[in-house]
């Protein structure tokens, strides 16, 4: 099995940030997206195709979590904190 | 089917965008109410009306007392909850044996975490139970000179971390039992009970993104520590703690040791820049501000300050946004001040002052910079209703006063 492609990390990194934008919950939301940026910075210069294969299968995994989580933070969602009026920004 | 349509509409009544009257949202929490009433036989047009005011939630910075769950642990859990509900000791049927296989995958994650032997782990309602168990163990020692030493890892109220290591070594030498409560500890700084000789753990749950109502004692084997059960029954957790073990809990706890050692190194190298953030915006912008606890030997999430001449209590309420706290959760119900502060030999005056801010793996800049923000606008603004302030502006040395009764 070919190893993953850059563009193809890429595009889970992406489908990764858009997925978690949609956290109702405020802490959860800027936790995922930043963890993800950061994670993703972490490991740009891996080399190691066994390596990056292993990393990107755990983000793939990951990915279904944060799916399923956000639907679930959508069903029980509640009110916005009181921080989230004053600033749109979602980083 | 009536039923039904009462719960879509209270349902709906819920989750409908909050209108406010004026515009303006009001800030606090919405008590929710699970109404289970069947209602009258006819679906009424006088249903309770949505709330017609929006509400915001204040920010969270009080993790000594609890945390929210990690996404990830919930994930773990939620099969557990649904379709994996079988009993863990029942032998005889796959529901059993997959329920006993996570918990067990669940102790191990939980041992891998302190680098113990998943046989070491006995999983308990929480810390304070564990922690009943190690102490018990005092009195079921056999030699009339055995003892027990028991220490917090890192303490709820300030943060302070204890010499574990060498207090493990002098007991270790002396052959004394070593008994550690690391609620706080756990998952937030490298532990190793072999490292640190350390004999009894206590472990949370809730304190590290889990789940509440479950904790671990971890007991060495080698050399064997013997102790006595606090409940009796069916033997279950080698007879240490009888009772069903919770699997959806266990493997929420498992899941949140998990996902501790490896968001370890992250968390803490981020909550430590928080932490010197929001201390040195606070020291730079008001006087008179003391930190409790030593700040060399210090865990940074948990951040305890005293603002001299503002009452703590009033304090919190002014900060009303911020959800925080002025001790440990434990004690908050009564209005004595913190026995930690008393016994670090802070003034009585200041013990009354201070505020504990609690930093964790979800808290972001903005929420320290929001608290930071109105933590010194209302310190000001009480400051500039004192009369003691206003003393000591003058000059005057509060010490020297005699203070006379009318």
């Amino acid at each position: 099995m070919a190893a993953s492609s850059r563009g193809q990390v890429l595009d889970l990194y992406r489908a990764m940030l858009r997925e978690s934008k949609h956290f109702n919950n405020y802490n959860y939301r800027t936790y995922a997206i930043r963890r993800i940026r950061d994670a993703f910075r972490e490991n740009k210069n891996v080399k190691d195709p066994v390596e990056i294969q292993t990393l990107v299968n755990k983000a793939k995994r990951d990915l279904e979590i944060i799916r399923r989580q956000v639907h679930i933070s959508q069903l029980y969602s509640t009110d916005k904190l009181v921080i989230e009026n004053q600033e749109e920004s979602r980083t | 089917m009536l039923l039904r349509v009462a719960w879509r509409r209270a349902a709906v009544a819920l989750t409908a965008a909050p209108v406010s009257k004026s515009g303006v949202p009001i800030r606090g929490l919405r008590v929710r109410v699970v109404d289970h009433a069947v209602q009258s036989s006819v679906p009424s047009d006088t249903a309770p009306a949505p709330e017609a005011e929006s509400v915001l939630r204040p920010l969270y910075m009080d993790v000594q007392a609890t945390t929210p769950l990690d996404p990830r642990v919930l994930d773990a859990m939620l099969p557990y909850l649904v379709n994996y509900y079988g009993n863990p000791h029942s032998r005889t049927h796959a529901y059993g044996w997959e329920s006993e296989a996570a918990m067990e995958h669940a102790r191990q994650q939980v041992a891998s975490l302190i680098g113990a032997d998943s046989r070491e782990i006995i999983f308990t309602s929480g810390a304070t139970e564990s922690n009943n168990i190690a102490i018990k163990e005092l009195e079921a020692a056999i030699q009339p000179d055995t003892s027990l030493v028991s220490v917090m890892t890192v303490n709820n109220e300030i943060g302070v971390k204890q010499p574990i290591a060498e207090i493990g070594r002098i007991c270790s030498s002396r052959k004394v039992y070593f008994h550690t409560d690391a609620a706080q500890a756990v998952g937030k700084i490298p532990l190793d009970v072999n490292n640190l000789k350390i004999d009894l753990m206590s472990i949370s749950g809730h304190k590290i993104y889990g789940p509440k109502g479950v904790g671990a004692i971890y007991v060495r084997r080698r050399p064997r520590v013997r102790v006595e059960a606090l409940q009796s029954g069916g033997g279950q957790e080698r007879g240490l703690r009888s009772g069903t073990v919770p699997t959806p809990l266990v493997v929420g706890l498992g899941a949140a040791c998990e996902v501790a050692q490896q968001e370890m190194e992250y968390d803490h190298e981020r909550i430590s820049k928080l932490a010197e953030q929001l201390t040195q915006k606070i020291m730079n912008s008001l006087p008179d501000v003391v930190m409790n606890g030593d700040p060399e030997h210090h865990y940074p999430g948990c951040i305890n300050l005293s603002f001299a001449y503002v009452e703590g209590e009033s304090l919190l309420m002014a900060l009303k946004d911020v959800a925080l706290s002025s001790g440990s959760a434990c004690t908050s119900a009564s209005l004595e001040p913190s026995y930690v502060l008393r016994a670090i030999g802070t003034d009585e005056d200041l013990a009354h002052s201070s505020i504990r801010f609690g930093i964790g793996r979800f808290t972001t800049e903005e929420e320290v910079d929001y608290t930071v923000e109105k933590c010194i606008q209302h310190v000001k603004r009480l400051r500039e209703m004192s009369p003691l302030w206003e003393m000591v502006q003058d000059g005057i040395d509060l010490k020297s006063i005699q203070w006379t009764q009318h």
